[in-house]
């Protein structure tokens, strides 16, 4: 094994992602100051950011929120604050931190969340989406609306009574935000941003595939996050998609450079799970000190599958957002059909092992982990790793455990690779 | 109390059958009519009337209580994940489902979904029908929405049992659910009128062997409890009056309810077995049925920590619940882990705290054996409620 490298976001995008962040959180503090544009609170998994961006306004991430507070590592307070409260030690800690910031008077270290002029519950992601915004309905007293989306029942894709129940909604969703804003949905608007996302949906995706090159150009967990702020944030807007050809140059020119994320590529692993935001950097370093880099990622996947081939459809707004949300993300697909995606990955993109980060705090992505591990490990021969921490929660992560584990399974990747016996599915 | 035959015989018999992980009241069923299939039914709430109306009979898939060791279950489900996914799962790697045709899920909450996907990969042979029900009950669409959806699970059941289920069919087993639900209401009426003639340990045991057989048979042992049960001379005691709420999914053991009503509490609701009484009127018996019990589903269902219903806070509903029913106290009995109860608890928290109702927090686990602490905790919430 090589000298710890530390590694260190790259390139242009990571600094560009950064102002075009601040800027995000800057506009989010003005309306909390002046009141305007009025602000849609929704959720990250297949989020209809385009209608809400077709009337004017201002999408705010509750979970986005959350997770930049972990990253500052000052989720704890907050969390405290809501255990004060009521909230369980078992409760998603992405919700805890955001209820504590709500009554900490909505000031997070990066700015002041605006009060919601719509709580916009999308259920496409868990179940926790609707105790979120349930809470949420209590506490700010703004108008709702549940945004219901069926989960994939039938093996190959949504069925026609759930489109129709789904456009039927958004229908409703549209006179609700024209009575907030006081102005009718201009639908050639609605069809412009459509046209927006489809672009910036497209250039994610082709960023994705080209990690399927050895050396991968860019690591599609630590790496991918960076681009996934603008990707729900900014997505349907004209800067959202500069950042994007943007980024597509950088990551084509690596590949076309043979650079990757480190100095040598030793092994290539999918991971499934959301990061550990607060020690994001230290759980890298973990790895890259076996020169190992994440080709592709589960995590990546709850915006959005547009790298399997979907593109909103401007011909066709209501129904390419509705199919968004009901086919097209990872979260409102079941176990198995993300087993089939990371199987996918494994072949693919030419992965050696598995690694599965188990998140106390999220169980639409832990719970089952034990037979998605069974299935990798035992059926398919794929090694596979279990660790567990935590996404927002620091109390939960402990660096060396973590990293007795790691290094103990890179070290039998390793025999196994002087034995010559690895496997490849 | 005076002892009858019926404490003797029927509640003993229940108790049996509920406590037996071997499902062997159902495998009786199953070997006396051989051609008939076995539906179980994953809590909250599942559409009985349908597996009835398909010549199935539906089966409370509850858990594996504190009868069964989980030995190969926390390999595929985490230690932070609640007990009744991992007994469940259990109980089918130990073949103990192997009894079942088909079973439901339902969108309560993200490990039961994930289960469904877990039975679904381990159980190739058995049909696993996941149902989604609508979480927008403000929307007009959504009765059209459920309709469709019970639709498709007539036509899952059909499959199943190799019959279609044809609109009469369908309606005369809402009739017959109406009727057993009336029964049920009539059993939680008398509780509140006199709990110190039925205890909430045995009201719990006879509704629950309720899961476990055909309707047709349960009915008969409701009605004699409801015959009976008026007559007993009990003398009622010094106790608070409260309400349980929080275990509607995963079961606590008997015993410890038990426990915790003789730790000097009067249990006049709960919201056990939640399910099997979701509806609070009766299911219209005129109309399309299939649009019965979808509006039922949206218009005449309990409130409970897995339906979300933006019309009217669920907080509301629990303060409104403890002052119709006059009782002194909430008693929040969540499962561990489980986390729909747990986010519920912080909103019904603060609208107790504010309505001034006292509540007490205990945390259970269906493989609990020992009470101690919970019954000393109660003991001390009831103390300082009496006295304090
Ligand atoms: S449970 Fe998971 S997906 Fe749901 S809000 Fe929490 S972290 Fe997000
Ligand atoms: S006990 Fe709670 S968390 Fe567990 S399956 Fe039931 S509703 Fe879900």
């Amino acid at each position: 094994m090589a000298a710890d490298p530390k590694t260190s976001y790259q390139g242009r995008i990571h600094l560009l992602q950064k102002e075009l962040m601040g800027r995000y959180y800057q506009e989010l503090t003005a309306a909390a100051r002046d009141g305007s544009p009025p602000a849609a609170y929704m959720l990250i998994s297949g989020n209809p950011v385009e209608l809400v961006r077709a009337f004017g306004m201002l999408p705010v991430y509750p979970e986005v929120n959350a997770l930049q507070i972990a990253v500052k590592k000052q989720a704890l307070p907050y969390i405290l604050k809501a255990e004060e409260l009521g909230y369980s030690v078992d409760n998603c800690a992405y919700v805890k931190a955001d209820i504590g910031l709500y009554f900490s008077g909505r000031q997070a270290p990066f700015g002041t969340i605006p009060e919601p002029a719509l709580i916009l519950c999308n259920y496409v992601g868990c179940n926790v989406y609707l105790n979120w915004f349930e809470h949420l309905r209590e506490y700010a007293r703004a108008e709702v609306f549940f945004l219901d989306i069926p989960f994939v029942r039938d093996p190959m894709a949504p069925r026609p009574e759930d489109l129709a129940y789904v456009v039927a909604q958004l229908r409703e969703l549209i006179s609700v935000c024209e009575r907030i804003t006081g102005r009718p949905l201009d639908w050639e608007y609605l069809r412009h941003i459509c046209a927006l996302s489809a672009k910036t949906g497209q250039l994610w995706a082709q960023i994705k595939h080209l990690t399927k090159h050895v050396p991968c150009p860019l690591d599609a967990y630590f790496d991918a996050v960076t681009l996934m702020g603008p990707l729900y944030c900014l997505r349907g807007s004209e800067e959202g998609l500069r950042f994007f050809e943007e980024a597509y140059r950088e990551v084509k020119e690596r590949t076309e450079l043979g650079l990757g994320p480190l100095p040598e590529e030793r092994y290539r692993f999918v991971i499934e799970g959301p990061p550990p935001w607060p020690y994001l950097r230290v759980f890298r370093d973990l790895f890259s000190r076996w020169g190992a880099v994440a080709v592709a990622s589960t995590y990546s996947t709850v915006g959005g599958l547009w790298e399997f081939g979907f593109a909103h459809d401007p011909d066709h707004p209501l129904e390419s957002i509705a199919q968004h949300m009901l086919y097209w993300n990872l979260t409102n697909r079941d176990l198995l059909r993300r087993y089939q995606q990371i199987r996918r990955y494994v072949q693919e993109w030419g992965a050696h092992a598995l690694v599965i980060h188990s998140v106390k705090s999220c169980r639409l992505f832990s719970a089952g982990q034990g037979d998605m591990r069974e299935y990798f490990s035992r059926e398919l021969g794929v090694p596979t790793l279990l660790v567990e921490s935590d996404l927002e929660d620091p109390r939960y992560f402990s660096e060396a455990q973590m990293r007795n584990r790691i290094d103990a399974f890179f070290e039998a990747l390793e025999h196994r690779r002087l034995v010559g016996a690895e496997a490849r599915p | 109390m005076s002892v009858s035959t019926f404490e003797v015989d029927v509640l003993a018999r229940c108790r049996e059958i509920v406590e037996d992980p071997a499902f062997t009241a159902v495998r009786r069923w199953k070997e006396a009519h051989p051609y008939q299939k076995v539906v179980g039914c994953y809590p909250v709430y599942s559409p009985i009337e349908l597996v009835h109306a398909a010549g199935a009979l539906p089966v409370g898939i509850i858990g594996g209580g504190n009868q069964v060791e989980i030995a190969h279950a926390d390999a595929r489900f985490q230690s932070f994940i609640c007990s009744i996914v991992k007994s469940t799962l259990e109980l089918g790697l130990t073949g103990r489902l192997d009894l079942l045709d088909g079973i439901f899920f339902h969108s309560i909450c993200d490990p039961a979904r994930n289960l469904a996907a877990v039975f679904a990969r381990n159980f190739p042979n058995l049909r696993v029908e996941y149902i989604h029900y609508p979480q927008n009950l403000a929307s007009p669409t959504a009765v059209t929405y459920f309709r469709a959806e019970l639709e498709r699970i007539r036509a899952a059941l059909a499959e199943i049992t190799g019959r279609s289920i044809a609109d009469e069919a369908l309606h005369d087993s809402i009739v017959l659910y109406n009727r057993w639900r009336t029964r049920i209401r009539h059993l939680y009426e008398l509780r509140q009128a006199a709990p110190e003639k039925l205890p909430a340990a045995e009201a719990y045991t006879l509704l629950r062997a309720g899961t476990l057989m055909p309707v047709e048979e349960h009915l008969p042992l409701l009605e004699a409890a409801l015959r009976k049960i008026p007559g007993r001379t009990a003398k009622r005691q010094d106790r608070i009056r409260v309400v349980v709420e929080g275990a509607f999914c995963e079961q606590p053991p008997v015993d410890l309810i038990a426990a915790i009503e003789q730790a000097g509490c009067y249990l006049l609701d709960d919201d056990l077995l939640l399910g099997w009484r979701w509806f609070t009127g009766d299911v219209p018996e005129d109309g399309d049925p299939l649009e019965a019990l979808a509006t039922s589903y949206i218009d005449r269902s309990v409130y409970c920590g897995t339906k979300h219903d933006t019309r009217a806070p669920k907080a509301a509903h629990l303060v409104q619940r403890v002052r119709a029913l006059g009782a002194d106290a909430v008693l929040f009995l969540c499962a561990k882990f489980c986390e729909p109860a747990l986010f519920d608890y912080a909103l019904y928290r603060r609208a107790l705290e504010e309505a001034g109702i006292p509540h007490l927090f205990l945390e259970f686990e269906e493989k609990m054996w020992i009470f101690d602490r919970a019954r000393g905790e109660v003991e001390t919430f009831v103390e300082s409620m009496l006295f304090g």
